[in-house]
């Protein structure tokens, strides 16, 4: 029962931006109004998960009160409005990242499984003993290892965009790295560093070559538009927890021929046409790769979240955290014996600030902002080699949403002049 | 002192200390009076792998007594790590073996001891019991 339906090109922005009330979108966010420590909390952890708004709490909770049932199987009324909620999400999430067809658009349980579920189908289809898989350096290592595992099992390699001192991808070399390359898989923002990667000029030198390229945007879909067919990639993929979204739910986007030519990945139900015991047949997309009972909830709370965001704006979030970047990145250049770890440039990052101060420990740093009610990351942000790339054990990554407000800079910025005056 | 009054002792240390940044401050300072690790023993065997901070611990037997000399890289963890010793260095195999660590949870710390914290606070514990069973098990055998 797959349908499809081309989306219309209007949904797109006339690129003039609306200035955001920031405090009245705090409001949406009420887990923000609570102390912490007895300190008033400011969350700069949103790199790692996003909070929700109450607008996909409720529509979670009213799908659960009111339609819950399972998808694509009962004739029954309360199983055809769920599969209608369901549906629904996809066909939003298709509209957001401007996909051809809704059937483009793969249910997941995140950004690590679609990467996991590209790797395993399309390696085992078309990975050979000697081929390579190029990545960056810059990859979160959801990027790194599943390709890592298919490669040792299909007898390849991988091979490395290498990043420069500004955490910017040395592209120089490019033509000649992708020699024997079958896939191309990197990120549009650096979960680590904040670097917005070129993404267009990558895509046109591997299709140039005839490599597919995977684009991890888990980074990038909250912060700026992400439009599948401008970019040209052959599969994308995001999570549905740092787009303001539930947790456990994330997306795969995969071009119709792509999607087609790929295995399935996980046997069950839902995924198959016919089942005997001598032979199965294989549902047609997207359902092909949506093996088992669906989180039918998740779908509807990332739905909501995606129309929360779409009220906004992306154009006017982008320009409100880019004012807020700026501001930023200025107000914590005052602290003495702090360096940011990546691009010094503002307009050249999204949402992250990764950083060190002095010889200070990035976990001693840490434990003291949450000790004053701010909560950051410390440590390698699952990007080891990035890490190493710079010779240091790891950053504080502060990293903002749309609700960060200049409130919580301040705070952040006196918060690490009265760590590095305890540990100094 | 036992163990147990060594504990005490920290946690009635600590609950002069009401303010979370002051209880810091004072495990910072312990920190950087830590009886540092000779710089032979900072091996990579004497490594204990913690996800975000390094500790190095080192292990002497003198006189029927385990003493402990151990380092980090983080400042914060040194302090607790200096704790850990003070409590549980220059006693027996026997009574290290059979020593429970309360303090850490009195003094409001117990989230140091969670294995997602990963600063390396938890492995050294284990590390030093694990010591503590070894030379227990050697001296049985002698």
């Amino acid at each position: 029962m797959t349908e499809t339906i081309t989306i219309g090109e209007s949904r797109r922005p006339n690129g003039e931006s609306r200035k955001l009330d920031i405090e009245k979108i705090r409001r949406d966010f009420p887990i923000l109004e609570q102390t912490v420590y007895g300190h008033p909390l400011v969350y700069l952890d949103n790199a790692a998960t996003t909070q929700k708004p109450t607008a996909v709490l409720k529509a979670m909770d009213e799908y659960y009160n009111t339609i819950n049932s399972n998808v694509h199987r009962g004739v029954h009324h309360l199983s055809q409005l769920a599969t209608d909620a369901y549906e629904d999400g996809r066909r939003k999430v298709a509209e957001y990242i401007n996909a051809q067809h809704t059937h483009e658009v793969i249910f997941t349980r995140g950004t690590t499984e679609s990467i996991n579920l590209v790797a395993a189908c399309f390696g085992k289809k078309f990975l050979k003993a000697g081929d390579s898989i190029l990545v960056s350096g810059m990859e979160h290592h959801s990027n790194i290892v599943p390709w890592q595992m298919i490669a040792e099992e299909r007898g390849a390699k991988l091979k490395v965009i290498p990043i420069d001192e500004n955490g910017e991808l040395v592209l120089d070399e490019l033509e000649s790295l992708l020699k024997g390359v079958r896939m191309v898989a990197f990120n549009y923002v650096s979960n680590a560093l904040g670097t917005i990667n070129p993404v267009k000029e990558i895509v046109t030198a591997a299709h140039r070559q005839g490599i597919p390229v995977l684009l991890d945007a888990a980074q990038a879909v909250q912060h700026m538009e992400v439009d599948v067919r401008d970019l040209d990639v052959d599969f994308l993929a995001f999570s549905s927890h740092k787009l303001y979204g539930p947790t456990g739910f994330g997306i795969l986007y995969g071009k119709e021929e792509w999607l087609n030519k790929l295995p399935p990945y996980q046997g069950g139900g839902e995924m198959i046409k016919t089942v005997t015991f001598e032979k199965t047949t294989y549902n047609d997309l997207p359902y092909k790769f949506e093996a088992g009972t669906p989180d039918m909830a998740g779908a509807v709370g990332l739905g909501a979240a995606i129309d929360y965001v779409r009220a906004l704006g992306l154009s006017n979030i982008q320009h409100a955290e880019h004012e807020l970047m700026v501001y930023a990145m200025d107000a914590m250049s005052g602290i003495d014996g702090l360096r940011f770890i990546g691009s010094p440039d503002a307009s050249r990052r999204a949402g992250v600030i990764s950083f060190l101060v002095g010889s200070i420990h990035p976990f001693d740093l840490g434990e003291l902002l949450d000790k004053q009610g701010i909560a950051v990351r410390t440590g390698h942000h699952c990007a080891q080699p990035v890490m190493d790339r710079y010779c240091i054990p790891g950053t504080v990554r502060a990293s903002m949403a749309v609700y960060t407000n200049t409130v919580d800079i301040d705070r952040l910025v006196a918060g690490i002049r009265k760590a590095v005056t305890l540990l100094g | 002192m036992t163990i147990q009054e060594q504990q005490d002792e920290i946690i009635a240390d600590f609950e002069y200390l009401g303010e979370w940044m002051d209880k810091y401050e004072y495990i910072i300072q312990l920190g950087k009076e830590l009886p540092l690790i000779e710089d032979q023993y900072k091996t990579d065997g004497n490594l204990i792998r913690g996800c975000q901070s390094r500790v190095w611990l080192h292990v002497d037997y003198i006189d029927g007594k385990l003493v402990f000399t151990a380092d980090s890289d983080a400042v914060i963890t040194k302090g607790l790590i200096s704790l850990v010793i003070k409590v549980l260095s220059g006693h027996t195999p026997k009574e290290i073996a059979a020593a429970e660590i309360t303090f850490i949870d009195a003094i409001g710390l117990s989230s140091h001891l969670s294995p997602t914290r990963s600063n390396g606070l938890l492995s050294m514990v284990k590390q030093i019991k694990l010591y503590a069973l070894a030379y227990q098990a050697k001296s049985i055998q002698q």
